[in-house]
């Protein structure tokens, strides 16, 4: 038999079989559970065979672990050489206490540091600032100055550990602050490893930390590309993220392409502005949502490398290999913790960090049962830590590099999803790419849309959430939950009074004069925010200069 | 010809997770109510305006930062020192259950958490507005 032979057997078998399936009653095929459509609308077919993945061509659209396109993997080995980051979110309230979170978290064996900030860092804001009142240290750790660093990584070494940094607006400002701080541990530039989010995009589309308005903001981001691809070579200057846009309610086609298109906007941006694609696009890296539905998102995780590779070829010819390889870093999906019968969230986090870990994430969050009321509790941390010590020391998953691969459904899901996520990149690119889309608020109308009929689904009972609305009980109420003291506030007012009466203050004024001058003109923010930060001029201080030049950025409220 | 409720959903304080807020904004306006959302990062005092200004009946609160315990109140405060007493508030977002006898006591209504379905909370307006609709 030749291929097209075996291509007709195959089709006509499949239709027979097909019409013996259609007798059967539909109820006995489908829907007694759920509407057998994915996250992002696809309807999910009974049976894949050959015939669904029948144009695919293995070198062109898989390809071999670490080798363009890179479906099936960003480095050769993958997990058989080490596993991904076992990377935990934390932060809260003091350094000191965040300080002895990140040792617990070492100390159980997790392998890179996730820092987590309060609100008014996340702004810019000193822990002083009145709206910072009831908001210090809640979300995250509160950081006003490089005083505070330096509690917060007390006897940690910066050049053995990875340190990933959620902070986007005021994202110069720590790194320059993380720098400073190395240099006086005795600590090169280069030797640090970690990630800074600095995403501002998907701040603007969905969660909410923008400071300044676009152009300022990319001219920053331009700013760290360029300083770090120089001096802190082995950083990753950006995490552009798909996470908190699935978070805010988007699908999963809709996280990929969003993502995707915020990824073209950096790229475009620090091209224009004079940077060779090479010399910073080794150093971007990806933040992903992993969601319920668990091999809608394995072919999301493979898809969006495949995507990204291909457009950093053909759109910006990018030559390092490097340049093409999408390494992102997973979290579970807090949106899908529920505050009903919360140990269940144990087996959802489980679920989801599998697929993340089948997609081939380079690192992973797994969230606590209790997010959906408070922060982690001690012991919730460490059960979401040892979920993933589970799935990678005992399920055998991480034996072999991307196991899904050939499946006919998972090849024909990814496809798919590349399909649909480059229908919405075209949408962007005719609204002239996604800074436009966000100004017009394309990005933001399409999430609420999908959040919206994402919750009407749960209401109607089309979409099953096992605990909320089917499976209930009279839940107790939880117990043991991390509380945060609200006289932080006052705490930490009195901490920078003190830590201000002992700075040289001609110094810090000195420092942020010339940070003003530095942001009026062309010239790189950096070095200047660095002698700031290492003057003891606070984050709010720096920030303020910046706002002083670059204006804020004033949002309209629809819903 | 019957007026229409009037609904303020707001978030006060500095978190952006605003997806809750927006479903709910949607929800009230499905049911016939009309809304006004503040959009995120709002102070009390600018809430408190709003209100009064807007004229609503009831002002929906959304925190999921867990400054609530801070913030909530001092909405309910000000409405009242500006003599909005009549305004049914109520709030939602990652609120712990040990927190609501407090946030009661000081003028909420009713606390919503994660997982509430839509319907519960628009019945729970048309059963609990205070002024003549």
């Amino acid at each position: 038999m030749d291929d097209k032979e075996r291509a007709e057997t195959l089709k006509a078998a499949t239709s027979k079989w097909q019409q013996g399936a259609d007798k059967i009653p539909a109820g006995k095929t489908c829907k007694a559970y759920s509407d057998c459509t994915t996250s992002s609308g696809i309807d999910v077919k009974l049976l894949y065979t050959p015939e669904d993945i029948g144009e695919m061509d293995y070198m062109r659209d898989l390809g071999f672990p670490g080798e363009y396109p890179y479906t099936r993997g960003s480095q050769a080995t993958m997990y058989r050489g080490r596993l991904w980051t076992m990377r935990q979110y934390a932060g809260f309230a003091t350094v000191e206490e965040s300080n002895r979170r990140y040792k617990y978290l070492l100390n159980q064996g997790q392998t890179g540091l996730s820092i987590a900030f309060d609100l008014p860092t996340q702004l810019g804001m000193d822990a002083d600032h009145p709206l910072s009142e009831g908001e210090v240290g809640k979300v995250g750790v509160s950081v006003s100055s490089l005083a505070d660093l330096e509690v917060l990584f007390d006897g940690i070494p910066l050049d053995q550990v990875s340190t990933s940094m959620t902070i986007n607006a005021p994202a110069a400002v720590l790194m320059a602050m993380y720098i400073a701080l190395a240099r006086r541990k005795g600590i090169s530039a280069d030797k640090l490893n970690g990630t800074i989010q600095n995403d501002i995009l998907k701040e603007y589309s969905a969660r909410g930390t923008y400071i300044y308005p676009p152009a300022p903001s990319m001219r920053i981001i331009n700013d760290i590309f360029a300083y770090c691809s120089k001096e802190v070579p082995n950083w990753n200057t950006i995490s552009i993220s798909g996470y908190h846009m699935r978070e805010a309610g988007c699908t999963a086609v809709q996280e990929v392409a969003f993502t995707l298109a915020d990824g073209i906007a950096y790229v475009e941006a620090a091209v224009k502005a004079g940077l060779d694609v090479d010399s910073f696009a080794t150093r971007v890296s990806f933040f992903f949502n992993a969601h319920n539905n668990l091999l809608e998102e394995v072919a999301k995780f493979r898809a969006a490398r495949r995507m990204w590779a291909r457009i950093m070829k053909d759109r910006f010819h990018a030559q390092n290999p490097k340049s093409l390889m999408l390494r992102f870093h997973t979290q579970t999906a807090g949106c899908t913790l529920t505050s009903q019968q919360p140990d269940n969230n144990v087996v959802r986090v489980t679920l989801q960090a599998l697929a993340a870990v089948l997609g081939g994430t380079q690192s992973l969050h797994t969230n606590s049962r209790d997010e959906a009321v408070s922060l982690p509790s001690e012991d919730s941390v460490r059960i979401a830590l040892r979920t993933q010590q589970i799935i990678g020391y005992e399920s055998g998953v991480a034996d072999t590099v991307d196991p899904l691969a050939g499946s006919y459904f998972v090849e024909s899901m990814t496809n798919r999803i590349e399909e649909e996520a480059l229908k919405y990149i075209a949408k962007i690119d005719d609204l002239g790419g996604a800074v436009k889309a966000i100004e017009r608020g394309f990005i933001q109308k399409e999430i609420q849309n999908s959040s919206y009929q994402y919750q009407l689904e749960i209401e109607s009972g089309k979409k099953v959430i096992v605990g909320v609305n089917k499976f209930q009980i009279q839940d107790k109420p939880a117990k043991n939950l991390m509380r945060i003291d609200s006289a932080l506030y006052e705490k930490r007012h009195k901490e920078l009074a003190v830590m201000k009466s002992r700075r040289d203050a001609a110094k810090v004024e000195a420092a942020l004069a010339q940070v003003k001058a530095v942001a009026g003109s062309d010239a790189n923010l950096m070095p200047a925010i660095i002698d700031a930060v290492d003057a003891y001029a606070t984050l709010g201080e720096v920030c303020d200069v910046l706002r002083s030049v670059f204006g804020e950025y004033q949002p309209d409220a629809s819903f | 010809m019957e007026q229409k409720i009037r609904v303020l959903v707001a978030k006060p304080g500095l978190d952006g997770h605003d997806r809750g807020a927006k479903v709910l904004a949607r929800a009230f306006m499905d049911a016939g109510m009309e809304v006004i959302y503040t959009g995120i990062r709002r102070t009390p005092e600018q809430i408190a305006e709003v209100a009064v200004q807007e004229d609503v009946d009831v002002v929906a609160l959304s925190c999921l930062s867990g400054a609530h315990n801070t913030l909530f109140p001092k909405v309910v405060d000000l409405l009242r020192e500006k003599g909005a007493d009549d305004i049914l508030i109520m709030g939602g977002g990652v609120i712990p259950e040990d927190d609501i006898p407090f946030l009661k006591q000081h003028g909420i209504s009713e606390v919503f958490g994660p997982g509430t379905p839509l319907a519960t909370c628009v019945d729970y307006i048309r059963s609990h507005v205070k002024r003549e609709a």
